[in-house]
């Protein structure tokens, strides 16, 4: 069942990734965004990480993309018009593409027994709940990159209050 | 059901649990409509509806009907696919969450938990999730309408959806602490110990996160005092003014769902879901089947006091004022549910 689902939402996320390339209208793109986030949600789930998933959803597609089509309802964009694009793009887009996928699929399979591999559906079926787990890597081993990225974000939080602070 | 495989039945008996608490929960939304209409009109000094069948329990029949036979109009300058999806978002959304509430003690057919639709071990984080999701229903239906009282009533809701979120989430954090887990099960079972004195909103002193989640939830089911979104005397009748028919009925359903499904989670993390108050100070008495039904009886039972609790607010208070309503939220109940957590937090790991 969970070989199904790995397919089925598999293709959901590459067709809803290549609908938002496709649409001309930029809520159409952004829902189609959503609906990729969604789909690698349960992806993450049928390979096990169901905290993974549920962060996904919340803060992905619940979070961030409530506030891009936010401000595409405020900005009130309309529809683009379809443009041929630059000559560059042409030549050098679809081979570059191609190479980046060659380069990725090259060292993930190369690298396979460094990276580890997961079966599907893999901790689902025995019952063991892997949020404790992330938690004790997150607050012991990787304390310290974990604190430094929230720092981070909280200077990023402050730059955008900083910047949309209206001059007196 | 002898020949069948073990998914075979898993799968039967689940498609069955899932028509079955649909159904139930597409009742209970009907009757919820008739319930506030009723106990709203005798707070006002009036009847409340009481022409169709004895004591006006048809009416939502009656109700059903009439919006099923209304011509369903749609304005020329809508986004057509949207339009329409929107209400679907919404409804599906307010429906799906009830699939992971346990709604009676484990009682187990054939392996399988039928008083359980689907025991998931991040079960709260599903409801908070697909409630995060539903900001887009509200959202889109606004936006697509294409007019400027549907547009500005979703861009209040979806604000104030957003920023509830946060100190909903913050003040579930307390309760999460003290079961050890996101599965709402365990969860239940972490306060079923000593009946009422062993719930979180007693024992487990979580009462200030219990009065932080009962005001977020008002705000996020968009529910007086925080009904800012569908305020008719500046909104018109806000993100769904241009919406009739049966897909106004889809959003008037998916508010009173939102509202059941918001009871089911606050009886199920403070009250102790489906268990006794009186704990074990009762003897059990009947047979298998009455024990089995009675923790159902208690589940309802504390669902539907928070659902005239809803409506005895709804008759009480007036509205917020939008900006109150957004500094209420960041800068009353944030803070508070960070206090709550941090000394939650202490109290357990000073005691363990």
């Amino acid at each position: 069942m969970q070989l199904a689902l790995f397919i089925i939402f598999g293709a959901l996320a590459v067709a809803g990734a290549l609908n938002l390339l496709l649409q001309r209208h930029p809520i159409n793109s952004a829902l189609s965004l959503v609906v990729v986030m969604m789909s690698l949600a349960v992806l993450y789930w049928s390979l096990g990480a169901e905290f993974l998933a549920a962060a996904q959803v919340i803060v992905y597609s619940g979070a961030i993309m409530v506030l891009f089509v936010f401000v595409i309802m405020l900005l009130n964009a309309g529809e683009e018009e379809h443009t041929t694009g630059s000559r560059a793009a042409y030549i050098v887009g679809f081979p570059g593409a191609a190479a980046i996928f060659c380069i990725l699929s090259f060292v993930f399979l190369s690298e396979r027994k460094a990276l580890g591999l997961t079966n599907l559906g893999g901790q689902l079926n025995s019952g063991l709940s892997n949020i404790a787990e992330i938690s004790t890597v997150l607050f012991t081993r990787l304390l310290l990159p974990f604190e430094v990225t929230s720092v981070l974000i909280l200077v990023a939080i402050l730059g955008a209050v900083v910047l949309a602070r209206k001059e007196q | 059901m002898s020949h069948l495989s073990p998914f075979q039945t898993f799968l039967l008996l689940s498609i069955l649990k899932i028509v079955v608490v649909l159904v139930i929960t597409l009742t209970a939304v009907a009757y919820t409509v008739l319930l506030e209409r009723k106990v709203l009109g005798r707070m006002q000094n009036r009847w409340g509806p009481s022409r169709v069948g004895p004591f006006g329990l048809l009416q939502p029949l009656a109700d059903g009907i009439k919006l099923f036979l209304k011509e369903d109009l749609m304005p020329m300058a809508a986004q057509r696919p949207l339009f329409i999806i929107a209400p679907i978002i919404a409804l599906a959304c307010s429906l799906i969450s009830i699939a992971v509430v346990p709604f009676g003690a484990v009682q187990r057919v054939k392996g399988v938990d039928i008083f359980n639709v689907a025991d998931l071990n991040i079960g709260l984080l599903v409801i908070l999730g697909i409630t995060s999701i539903g900001v887009y229903g509200i959202a889109l239906s606004g936006w697509s309408s294409n007019n400027k009282f549907a547009l500005l009533g979703s861009l209040r809701a979806t604000s104030q959806m957003i920023s509830y979120e946060l100190a909903l989430g913050l003040s579930l954090v307390g309760v999460v602490l003290r079961a050890q887990s996101l599965s709402l099960r365990d969860i239940v079972n972490s306060q079923a110990a000593h009946g009422a004195l062993s719930w979180n909103i007693f024992g487990g002193f979580q009462f200030v996160a219990f009065f932080i989640y009962l005001m977020a939830a008002y705000a996020e089911t968009n529910r007086s005092p925080f009904d800012l979104p569908e305020a008719e005397s500046e909104l018109v009748a806000g993100y769904h003014t241009e919406y009739s028919s049966m897909k106004f009925a889809m959003f008037f359903m998916a508010e009173y769902a939102n509202m059941i499904t918001v009871s089911c989670v606050a009886t199920l993390l403070f009250f102790g879901g489906p268990s006794s108050p009186f704990g074990h100070l009762i003897p059990d008495f009947g047979g298998p089947i009455v024990q089995a039904i009675l923790p159902i009886g208690w589940f309802v039972l504390k669902v539907l006091a928070f659902l005239l609790l809803y409506i005895w607010v709804r008759g009480t208070l007036p509205r917020f004022r939008y900006d109150q309503l957004m500094s209420f939220g960041w800068k009353v109940l944030l803070p508070i549910a960070m206090v709550n957590i941090i000394v939650t937090s202490l109290i357990l790991a000073l005691r363990g």
